[in-house]
């Protein structure tokens, strides 16, 4: 049965983290800010998206809805045809079912999605969760550059 | 009594015996007690159906599946990307150690071979998921048994690691950071050094849980002799991981298997404990945290410089072929056997999760024992609710 | 009762009455607020309630405020009637606890020649309130929880009273006025500045009387019978509302009165050099602000008891209290009793 010692290291150690300031963050007084990697919410950069579906399909949960139709655009060059290109009627991401994997933002070949670690969008009503191209479109400006990597790296190719 | 015949004494005397066997027999019916399916100690949603006499359990039977998600399933109608962030879901407090062994089956059925650099992280990670996970046991082991601040110290020092992994993969929670060949992207420059001195905090807070909880002697006389396994036994309901080390058995698939990752190249123990009882399976556990720091040191120290992703094609096929690749989880063996067809998403995966195995003791480990000690024995065994159900 | 001499009977009754009111719930607030909210945060490297008020302080009339809203449920299969006595029962005996604890010369509701008898015989009050709950509920948790809390009582009741009799038997006297006079005049080898706090001759009985007093309590080390991790909280799990705050109340109001009786019996109570035991306005103005700083610090001991260790299961900690406590508390009567002769 009890013998003191063990029992009083114990006390000794509740105490002495009372001396010591907590770590709480008085949450919305106090912000932490997350690395910049944070998977947060998904921006939209409209005008690289080609509507080619291949985030929609890639989703596991099938939560990015887009539409789109092919229009002309002015061709590239001088004196070359009109190109046609996709232009996008409707992207919106329904937060509420998206499981923020990453898989969206990986697939896009033209690098039209893109991370961002803001993550105050809640809202009352689930609905309101859906976010169209115009809101996706705003989260653009707290996308942050990419980190520098750690030493021994291989710069990726792109 | 004088006036009666013998023959009517008898008859009396049956008579009383009869009755009393009856009482006897009302008396020791016992209760079934419900523990569960929403109860503190089985964090989550585990049922377990006691029979009680007093206060002492006649049998209980763990009832599972209330968290069943019928990933073994879904995984037949995703891609391999798309299962790789499934899979972070099982043993949700160490997602990248379930996408581990997936990822490796893939692999060897694509006979890639992922980088040493990237073999290197992953054990980084491997073992940082391992720490994520059992500070919070250490905690809760304590909560269970009624040292509440326990639990907030593990929390606090969990977000260290935590925040280390969301720093480099981007997810706290769910990494999803492995890919076939490879791994999502290098680490951020100045993570090694952050990640060593988080490790420094770990040691510091597996010291003061030993001195708060592992060496308080209500404590130790609380788990000592509770919930003995003999080893024989474990080995026979298919116990592994920290469980069955406490039972004194050495047998670790770190150091055991032929997986590619690094753990070879670095130098450590395999901790047992011949005891079987609930503080044994503590005790090793609180020893494998600090090891698990000590290999995350040494990891850091000798990463090598590379590439991180091997070739691989762009869109995912495996080739057909069955793959079975098992790893030390931190609640124990955690394996798939892969049957692919050759699409873009497998034919069949096969999930072995530790914890299932290791509640599967508790028929056998309950019986006799104390209402209070079957706390402490299910706190002891450890299990992760998604790990049992998937 | 020097403050209310001119006064009619039941016009002290009614101010005693009042008073006693008032200073429960008080005495409840002030040491829930301070250590299960501040203490126990800070012990856990947290903050604790910050928003209500200026850090927090009002956060007890928003959980008082939130408990009086709620409804009152009881379960379809309860027994009605004990049901709502348990909780009334079990703060009754809170509510008496604190009838004979003198803060003061002349600041005490009762100034019984029985003091201590009588704190202690109201204090097992609540073991019936409990037992009450527990049965009531109709939920087998409620009633392991009120079993267990019963057979614990009970075998604490013994060292409680057993740790007291040597205070009892220095003081030579029953009343808490008495003890408190005893330890006033005592004196340590003919040094009698500071009196003679019992603590000093009676360290096991104060010990004893700790110990014993965590496990009337019903906390950690000694709470399996709420054990939230196990029971989930015991004879109170079908509690709600207003009658889930008097189970609070009558809890650590008693925690209030067992602090405050142990800073009497073994700390000086109210008295400090310097105060006229007799009376006047001044011992009366500035004991009872010395009885509070006694019996937060004794309160901060069991408190921080409470957040530091796991807890004994219940065959265990009944052989502590058969085996060690009470034996233990026999000895010290017994030394107390030889040196009372002696000297
Ligand atoms: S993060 Fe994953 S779940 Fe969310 S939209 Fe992208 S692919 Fe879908
Ligand atoms: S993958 Fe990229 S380019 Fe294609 S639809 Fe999605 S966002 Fe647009």
């Amino acid at each position: 049965m009890p013998e003191l010692p063990g029992l009083m290291k114990g006390l000794n150690v509740t105490l002495r983290t009372m001396l010591r300031p907590a770590v709480t963050t008085q949450y919305p007084h106090v912000k932490e800010a997350p690395p910049s990697r944070a998977r947060g919410v998904i921006a939209l950069k409209e005008e690289n998206c080609t509507v080619c579906m291949l985030c929609a399909r890639q989703c596991p949960v099938w939560c990015i809805y887009i539409e789109g139709h092919k229009t002309k655009a002015p061709p590239r060059r001088a004196g070359g045809k009109p190109r046609t290109v996709q232009l996008l009627d409707r992207f919106d991401i329904d937060y509420s079912l998206c499981m923020y994997c990453g898989i969206c933002v990986e697939v896009c070949p033209f690098d039209a999605l893109f991370w961002s670690p803001e993550y105050e969008y809640s809202e009352p009503h689930i609905a309101d969760l859906l976010h169209d191209k115009d809101r996706l479109g705003q989260w653009m400006e707290a996308v942050p550059e990419p980190e520098p990597l750690e030493a021994g790296a291989v710069a990726k190719k792109k | 009594m004088s006036m009666l015949t013998e023959h009517q004494q008898r008859a009396y005397i049956g008579g009383q015996a009869a009755e009393a066997r009856v009482n006897l027999e009302l008396e020791t019916d016992g209760m079934t007690l419900n523990i569960g399916p929403q109860h503190p100690a089985t964090h989550g949603t585990l049922r377990i159906i006691t029979r009680l006499d007093g206060e002492q359990v006649i049998s209980a039977e763990p009832v599972m599946g209330y968290m069943h998600r019928g990933y073994e399933k879904l995984t037949e109608v995703r891609t391999y990307p798309q299962i790789n962030t499934l899979i972070n879901r099982i043993d949700w407090l160490s997602s990248f150690a379930n996408e581990v062994p997936f990822i490796l089956a893939a692999e060897r059925l694509m006979e890639i071979e992922a980088p040493p650099r990237a073999q290197w992280i992953r054990t980084i990670f491997f073992e940082l998921s391992r720490i994520a996970n059992i500070t919070l046991f250490l905690g809760e082991m304590g909560v269970q048994l009624g040292a509440i601040t326990a639990v907030f110290y593990a929390f606090r020092d969990r977000e260290h690691v935590l925040n280390q992994i969301e720093a480099a993969t981007g997810g706290r929670f769910h990494p999803n950071y492995d890919r076939i060949g490879g791994l999502k992207e290098d680490l951020p420059k100045g993570w090694v050094a952050e990640t060593k001195s988080v490790m420094a905090k770990v040691r510091d807070f597996c010291d003061e849980m030993e001195t708060l909880v592992g060496t308080n002697e209500i404590f130790e006389t609380r788990t000592r002799g509770i919930g003995v396994i003999p080893v024989e036994v474990a080995l026979g309901y298919g116990l592994s991981g920290a469980n069955i080390r406490a039972s004194g058995l050495d047998w670790d698939l770190r150091r055991d298997s032929d997986t590619p990752l690094a753990w070879k190249e670095v130098d450590w123990k395999v901790w047992t404990h011949p005891d079987g009882d609930s503080f044994a399976r503590y005790w090793v556990r609180l020893q494998e945290t600090r090891e698990a720091t000590l290999i995350v040191d040494q990891l850091l120290d000798g990463l090598p410089a590379g590439p991180i992703m091997a070739k691989v094609p762009r869109i995912i096929k495996v080739p057909p072929g069955e793959a079975w690749v098992a790893t030390e989880n931190p609640l124990g063996e955690m394996g798939y056997y892969l049957v692919s067809k050759g699409d873009l998403g497998p034919f069949r995966v096969k999930i072995r999760t530790p914890s299932f195995n290791n509640i599967s003791i508790v028929p056998w480990v309950l019986k006799g024992v104390y209402v209070p000690d079957v706390i402490t024995i299910l706190a002891s065994l450890y299990f992760i609710l998604g790990d049992i159900d998937r | 009762m020097t403050l209310a001499l001119e006064l009619a009977y039941w016009q002290q009754l009614a101010i005693k009455v009042l008073a006693i009111l008032v200073i429960v719930p008080t005495a409840t607030a002030i040491i829930v607020q301070t250590f299960l909210f501040k203490m126990m945060a800070h012990m856990q490297s947290r903050l604790g309630p910050m928003e209500a008020g200026p850090h927090g302080t009002l956060q007890l009339m928003a959980d008082g405020a939130k408990f009086v809203q709620k409804e009152l449920l009881a379960p379809a299969r309860a027994d009605r009637r004990v049901f709502t006595l348990a909780p009334v029962v079990v703060l009754l005996s809170t509510f008496l606890l604190f009838v004979v604890i003198p803060a003061g010369p002349g600041i005490v509701a009762e100034n019984l020649d029985l003091g201590i008898f009588f704190a202690l015989a109201v204090s097992s009050i609540s073991v019936l309130g409990v037992l009450m709950a527990g049965w009531a509920s109709a939920n087998k948790y409620a009633l392991m929880g009120g079993l267990r809390a019963a057979g614990q009582l009970i075998a604490y009741e013994l060292p409680l009273v057993l740790a007291v009799v040597g205070v009892v038997i220095q003081a030579g006297d029953l009343s808490l006025q008495g003890i408190v006079r005893a330890q006033a005049e005592g004196e340590i080898f003919g040094f009698g500045l500071i009196g003679l706090p019992f603590v000093l001759t009676q360290f096991l009985g104060f010990a004893l009387f700790l110990i014993a007093t965590q496990a009337e309590l019903t906390q950690p080390p000694f709470d399996m019978p709420v054990a939230e991790s196990e029971l989930v909280a015991g004879f109170q799990v079908e509690y709600s509302g207003l009658q889930f705050l008097y189970f609070y109340l009558g809890e650590f109001g008693a925690a209030f009165a067992f602090s405050a009786l142990a800073a009497t019996m073994f700390l000086g109570g109210w008295w400090v050099p310097g105060l006229d035991l007799e009376g006047g306005l001044l011992a009366n103005v500035v004991g009872p602000v010395v009885l509070f700083a006694k019996t937060m610090a004794v309160a901060f001991v069991i408190f921080w008891i409470r957040f530091t260790y796991p807890r004994l299961r219940e065959d265990q900690l009944q052989s502590f209290a058969w085996k060690y406590l009470i034996p233990l508390s026999l000895v010290n009567i017994l030394v107390t009793g030889a040196f009372k002769v002696i000297f």
